[in-house]
């Protein structure tokens, strides 16, 4: 048996090198491959930005004819399959993987190896679903993918195949990560780092990681149903063989509530780190927040049916999913006092990052209020799948979800690359930005009580409707400018920005007590965590008022700054490995197959199957 | 600052939409609309206040903390329990405020008042066919309802899942296939407003639209009768009775007409007393004589994308199941002209 797997083994050689093309390709680095989900995340969010604008162009004059019907339809899957899946997600999930080790005074995450899996398959699934378009037939069914429209008889082409295919894909991407992250948050916190001396980040990433292991199983069997319907005939969501095409909005909408939260609670981790870094003091009702979190983790379950007021429940499930969605807004508008709660008081700063921060609290309290509206259900027989609804939730992913995570990579750039970002550039983008989405969204709002429906690829002259769209198009395209604006800022960065030294905006917590960008190895010596906020506190011990009696005594050897560099050959740092991306292009090829042929598929289980098992068996190479 | 902007969100929010606009929610012409719209401009209200409320706390707060004091950093509250309970509770009390008249209104609506009249609908890709079995009149894209009476839809689907919505009548109800589910609404000022499907049904969902008129009872009731009223047989020799001919040749298999031997197809709407509705294409255009001729040419110059097939003449994704033929090519412009004619008659 040994020889076996010895001999397996070898077969891919463990890489022994951190440069070039095969440092990325081979990194277990949670650093590298938060980067990695950053950069690949971005690209996506520029061609989901791209598919937004056509849709604009189409839409700033009546009866055009600019595209043509079919692909506007893809165009609304895509951008928003996109948005959701290939952007806000694994962009969330490069913070968690660049700062949860981070935050927490860990070396790297519990499983290193399969958080680079995690990426190569939410990469490869991202590119599996966009090779639709290369072959024309994008999925056109709506990102929600209501049955029965899904099934081969009213889509017969190979859209909804990419599309169901690519989610269980990049499924089991999140799930993994989720897993990872939890083991990792709660087995690999530094001594002294307690529960509630995390910082709100890394509480937050702990919720949505949960949220997504009970999430995505469920959207899962849908899938997989779908599958079956499509690929061998089944009738799960058949009407007339006896199916439920309702039973489908029931676990898309099952998972997809939770999903909205898991969207916005990672940006809400970053505001709440951002916000006491700019006022100089703590987070105002740290243990409410925390709680408020997870008490919308819990009640996030129990609103998925107000997606579903017009279907027809009934009056008592209406009224039941009524109140819950409407008291759903208490735990996230008491976050709203407790950050404006933190800035009172404060000796507030305002640079890029904390800019976005503000800016993302505005909008959101514009997203919880219209939201709320919804959830008054009568009234929500009007609003439903008409541009109000799609006002308010751009309000609450792009004004809330995007503007948290654009304050997180202004905070966030100077450790990640050692340098700062231009902060003359970042406030011409963050104010183009937000003028640029209160134009393009805020009409939506009238467009929708104006009866405008949702997805429609044109509508005629005379509904009033012409003004508030060609606002809108322009709106969208000053979005643009602003993120022509973003990336000139990151080329500066690159070429000639501040260097930022370990702490640049003299930070809270023990990511900005090390280099920047930090070595391999993270800490040099593991901190011992004494304190919330243990790094300022550990700056400033006369704040500290002396509540855990260890105010004044110096850091004996306390962070990584005052380890030397004697102490870095001791640590043992994971070495790369191919295997998971092997194993993870494998399971996409796999997964693909189903379209793509089964030469595809078997190589790709070989692939798979293989990878696992050489992974399985990798010496720890020295 | 934030008063004005509010106060001005609320009123852009109400001029913004002209009342005349056709599908104007916040112009309601129907009882049913109105309590939505009642309801809306309630919880508007509370949520504008809190909107003022909440953003002239944030403005207040950056203009008062801006890089405020000397050299000491600012106290280290951790935060005061008391505040965070009133704030937590101060909006269960607005949303429990707001809760008693929206579940007011939500049962309500859940049962019709003394229904006067029973319309089916049944959403089509993508069209609506519409039948009053209690006056045995079947018709599409067109609905006629009696002022001020409460009328009970019964809304359904043969295919996917659409969406039956008259904006200013009030809020809608999902067409589902398998199920029959039903929605009750009153139009209480005479007039035509418009409608559209409001679930998206495939590529042309954006024109799955129809009409609404609202009569008084003396009209609807002429409008009923003239409905009954058997298609008459077109005087011989004329364009139309050309027109019949080619009608019972190639398009019985799909519409009906009553009062023409053999037309009941139902594949496609039916056309009885076609002439006398206002639009054609589902809602998409004016029903004029050179616009129809063009129609039954080729439909897909109207309304593109639902007719496309592939090389193998299969209907590709965008197709609908039971695409209308592209007439251009097995019809003559004579032959065309004189079936338009025929419909178009059929006042």
């Amino acid at each position: 048996m040994a020889t076996v797997t010895g001999s397996l083994a070898g077969v891919v050689p463990r890489p022994n090198t951190e440069h070039g093309l095969m440092g990325w390709l081979s990194t277990v680095d949670h650093k590298k491959i938060g980067v990695l989900y950053g950069a690949t995340s971005f690209i996506f969010f520029l061609l989901g930005g791209l598919e937004a604008i056509m849709m604009r162009l189409q839409l700033a004059a009546p009866n055009s004819n600019l595209i043509d019907p079919l692909t506007f339809n893809q165009l609304i899957t895509m951008h928003a399959t996109t948005m959701v899946f290939l952007v806000v997600m694994p962009m969330s999930a490069a913070f968690f993987n660049f700062l949860i080790p981070l935050q927490i005074g860990a070396r790297d995450v519990a499983f290193p190896r399969l958080n680079a899996f995690s990426y190569w398959v939410f990469l490869t699934g991202g590119i599996f679903i966009n090779g639709s378009w290369l072959i024309g037939q994008a999925p056109a069914a709506g990102w929600f993918g209501y049955a029965n429209l899904t099934s081969k008889t009213f889509s017969p082409d190979l859209g909804v195949d990419f599309w169901l295919l690519g989610l269980l894909i990049l499924g089991t991407s999140s799930v993994a990560a989720s897993l990872n992250f939890i083991v990792t948050i709660v087995n690999l916190r530094a001594p002294g780092m307690t529960m509630m001396r995390m910082p709100l980040f890394t509480w937050m990433t702990l919720v949505v990681a949960f949220l997504v292991i009970f999430a995505f199983p469920v959207i899962t069997i849908g899938l997989i149903e779908l599958g079956f319907d499509r690929f061998m005939g089944t009738n799960f969501f058949n009407p007339a063989k006896g199916g439920d095409p309702v039973l489908w909005q029931h676990l898309f909408w099952l998972f997809g509530h939770p999903e909205v939260y898991i969207l916005i609670l990672p940006a809400m981790g970053i505001v709440s780190e951002v916000l006491p870094t700019f006022s100089r003091k703590p987070l105002f009702g740290y243990s409410v927040v925390v709680f408020s979190g997870i008490a919308i983790g819990f009640m996030g379950w129990g609103v998925w049916a107000h997606h579903m007021f017009t279907v027809g429940m009934g009056p008592i499930a209406n009224t039941v999913f009524t109140l819950t969605t409407m008291f759903i807004a208490v735990p996230t508008g008491v976050k709203i006092f407790n950050w404006i709660g933190t800035m009172w008081g404060g000796k507030l700063t305002f640079p890029t990052p904390m800019l976005f921060s503000i800016g993302f609290i505005a909008m959101f309290i514009i997203g919880g209020l219209s939201g709320v509206t919804h959830a008054i259900s009568p009234s929500d027989y009007q609003q439903q799948d008409t541009y109000y609804i799609v006002a308010h939730f751009h309000y609450v992913l792009f004004g809330g979800a995007i503007l948290g995570l654009f304050s997180g990579i202004y905070f966030y750039w100077p450790k990640i690359t050692g340098r700062l970002l231009d902060e003359r550039i970042g406030k011409v983008h963050f104010w183009l930005m937000l003028i640029g989405f209160n134009l393009t969204f805020a009409p939506m709002h009238i467009l929708g009580m104006n009866g405008m429906p949702r997805r429609i690829y044109t509508y005629p002259a005379g509904m009033g409707w012409e003004f508030w769209n060609m606002l809108q198009t322009a709106g969208s395209l000053v979005i643009a400018v602003a993120m022509l604006a973003f990336l000139y800022n990151v080329w500066v960065s690159h070429t000639k920005g501040k260097v930022a030294g370990n702490d640049p905006w003299d930070g809270r917590t023990l990511e900005w007590s090390i280099p920047s960008p930090p070595p391999a190895y993270n800490f040099a010596t593991i901190p011992h965590v004494r304190e919330r906020d243990d790094w300022w506190f550990t700056k400033h011990p006369e704040l500290a008022h002396g509540s855990h009696g260890h105010a004044a005594a110096p850091a004996e050897a306390h962070h990584a700054t005052t380890g030397g560099h004697g102490h870095e050959e001791h640590i043992h740092m994971p070495q790369g490995s191919l295997l998971p991306l092997i194993a993870g292009v494998g399971q996409t090829l796999f997964v693909g197959g189903l379209i793509l042929g089964p030469v595809v598929m078997a190589i790709g289980g070989l692939m798979m199957v293989g990878g696992l098992y050489a992974w399985c068996s990798e010496p720890i190479n020295e | 600052m934030l008063v004005p902007v509010a106060a001005g969100t609320l009123l852009l929010l109400s001029v913004a939409c002209s009342p005349s606009d056709p599908q104007n929610t916040l112009a309601a012409t129907g009882i049913v609309a109105k309590k939505q719209q009642d309801l809306f401009w309630t919880v508007m209200a509370w949520a504008t206040g809190v909107f003022i409320l909440v953003e002239a706390l944030l403005v207040f707060t950056l203009w008062r903390f801006k890089g405020r004091g000397g050299a000491g950093e600012p106290h280290q509250t951790h935060g005061n329990t008391r505040l965070e309970i009133a704030w937590t509770i101060a909006p269960v009390l607005v949303l429990l405020t707001v809760a008693v008249p929206t579940v007011s209104l939500l049962w309500e609506l859940a049962e019709p008042p003394k229904v006067s009249t029973e319309v089916k609908v049944v959403g089509h890709q993508w069209w609506w066919e519409f039948e009053y079995p209690g006056y045995g009149i079947t018709t599409a894209n067109e609905l006629h309802l009696p002022q001020g009476e409460v009328i009970n839809f019964h809304v359904t689907s043969v295919d996917v899942i659409h969406s039956f919505w008259i904006p200013k009548l009030g809020g809608k109800l999902d067409a589902i296939p398998g199920k029959v589910q039903s929605l009750w609404l009153r139009g209480d000022e005479p007039g035509t407003y418009y409608a559209q499907c409001v679930e998206l049904c495939g590529v042309q969902h954006a024109n799955m639209k129809f009409r609404v008129v609202v009569h008084t009872r003396d009209k609807f009731e002429q409008w009923v009768k003239d409905q009954r009223t058997p298609a008459r047989t077109p005087d011989a020799g004329t364009p139309e009775a050309a027109g019949l001919l080619v009608f019972t040749s190639n398009c019985v298999a799909c519409h009906t007409i009553d009062g023409v031997p053999g037309a009941v197809g139902k594949a496609g709407p039916n056309l009885s007393r076609f002439g006398s509705r206002q639009t054609l294409g589902a809602g998409m255009v004016d029903n004029t004589l050179p616009m129809l001729e063009k129609w039954i040419a080729d439909t897909t110059s109207i309304k593109p994308g639902i007719n496309s097939t592939d090389s193998a003449g299969q209907p590709t994704q965008s197709g609908a199941l039971t695409p209308m033929p592209r007439f251009k090519d097995t019809l003559s412009g004579d032959q065309i002209k004189s079936v338009a004619a025929f419909l178009y008659g059929l006042k």
